[in-house]
């Protein structure tokens, strides 16, 4: 039933949710650290575990599918409900400090791509 | 009209679905017909959300009440929940080979930003290392500037500069990562994870990549969702101190 499916990507949320939490209080910052990062790692295992295609574990992974194919329309209504009006009023140091760092990072992309795949090799 | 007021107060979670799906069938439209698909459709979406965005207040177009269901549909929940369930399309494997690339890109992410953002800061005039410090920090992500202006003791105007910094930041990797992501080889899963840890706004990241190529994005949300946690531990220990020693405060 899809809804295995959903209650697995529910439980693996939250795990990874509780971790976060408690490793932001452990570290001292009143936040989430990684959270998401470790329900990703769990579902991973989680889908490592389902293996064969029969239909009962089929309809359970459909149940994670949907979550993960909403993701877009997601991002997109998340992005409508930015605070775009203040990032634009936080004057030019805001828009320069946020647009110059970025383009430094992407910069550092390909140096740092090319540093690990020649680790690897 | 007020029986349609209450049914828009009382249903607007399943308002949204319908405007996101009406939203992302014109971007696809647009996409198909005017640019060839050279622009993907999920990037004219996200970039004509920003603008409506504008139009709106604290919470971009959720302020009107007939939107106010898009802030649950892109809030912080749902959003997580999703980005966990595209780890279906991940591969152990190719985390593991990345695991390095990973870590490094992340601290080198966070300390680049950090002292970028701080040098800008200085370059227009805020030279005593508080400020200093809490610009650089909202230049790491809008999460991490205030928490690390909140703890230095920084003013509430430097902390709204901050967070503007940082949402700067996300609308500036929304739109260009689909732009430049040919140019730094933002192809394939390891470079995403690099791109991941090196920018760190998991809401930049993830709508960035999305509009580059879908299949990326859990590679770069796994280790972003680790940048903010970084970023607020370091900039105000660590990064501050050795802004204090530099400046010879």
């Amino acid at each position: 039933m899809k809804i295995y499916g959903v209650a697995i990507l529910a439980g693996c949320y939250l795990a990874g949710q509780i971790i976060g939490s408690y490793l932001g209080v452990w570290l001292g910052i009143n936040g989430n650290v990684g959270g998401v990062g470790f329900g990703m790692l769990f579902l991973i295992l989680m889908n490592s575990k389902m293996k064969g295609s029969g239909e009962s574990v089929n309809q359970t992974k459909g149940g994670i599918l949907f979550w993960s194919s909403m993701y877009i329309p997601i991002i997109i209504a998340m992005s409508a409900t930015q605070n775009v009006k203040a990032a634009l009023s936080g004057g030019w140091v805001a828009v320069l400090a946020g647009i110059l760092a970025t383009i430094v990072c992407l910069l550092l992309v390909p140096v740092i791509s090319k540093l690990s795949t020649s680790n690897s090799n | 009209m007020e029986v349609l007021d209450n049914l828009i107060v009382k249903n607007g979670f399943v308002i949204a679905f319908l405007f996101v799906g009406l939203a992302m069938y014109v971007a696809h439209w647009l996409s198909k017909t005017f640019t060839n698909k050279k622009i993907p459709g999920v990037a004219l979406a996200i970039l004509a959300a920003l603008i409506f965005a504008y139009f709106g207040g604290e919470k971009g177009i959720a302020d009107y009440p007939l939107f106010g269901g898009m802030a649950l549909l892109g809030g912080s929940m749902m959003r997580d929940f999703s980005i966990v369930a595209t780890a279906m399309g991940a591969s152990f494997e190719e985390l593991r080979k990345t695991g390095l690339a990973g870590i490094v890109s992340l601290l080198t992410g966070v300390i680049v930003t950090f002292f970028v953002g701080c040098s800008i800061g200085y370059a227009m005039g805020y030279t005593d290392p508080v400020s200093f410090t809490t610009i650089g920090a909202g230049a790491c992500t809008y999460i991490v500037g205030p928490i690390t202006g909140s703890a230095i003791g920084a003013s509430s105007d430097l902390i709204a500069i901050s967070i503007a910094a940082g949402v700067m930041k996300t609308i500036f990797v929304t739109i260009i990562t689909p732009i430049v992501a040919k140019r730094i080889g933002l192809d394939n899963p390891v470079t995403a994870m690099v791109f991941g840890g090196l920018i760190g706004t998991t809401s930049g990241v993830a709508a960035g990549l999305a509009a580059t190529d879908p299949k990326l994005v859990p590679y770069g949300a796994l280790t972003a969702t680790f940048y903010t946690g970084l970023g607020v531990l370091l900039c105000p220990s660590i990064l501050y101190m050795i802004v204090m020693y530099s400046l010879g405060g």
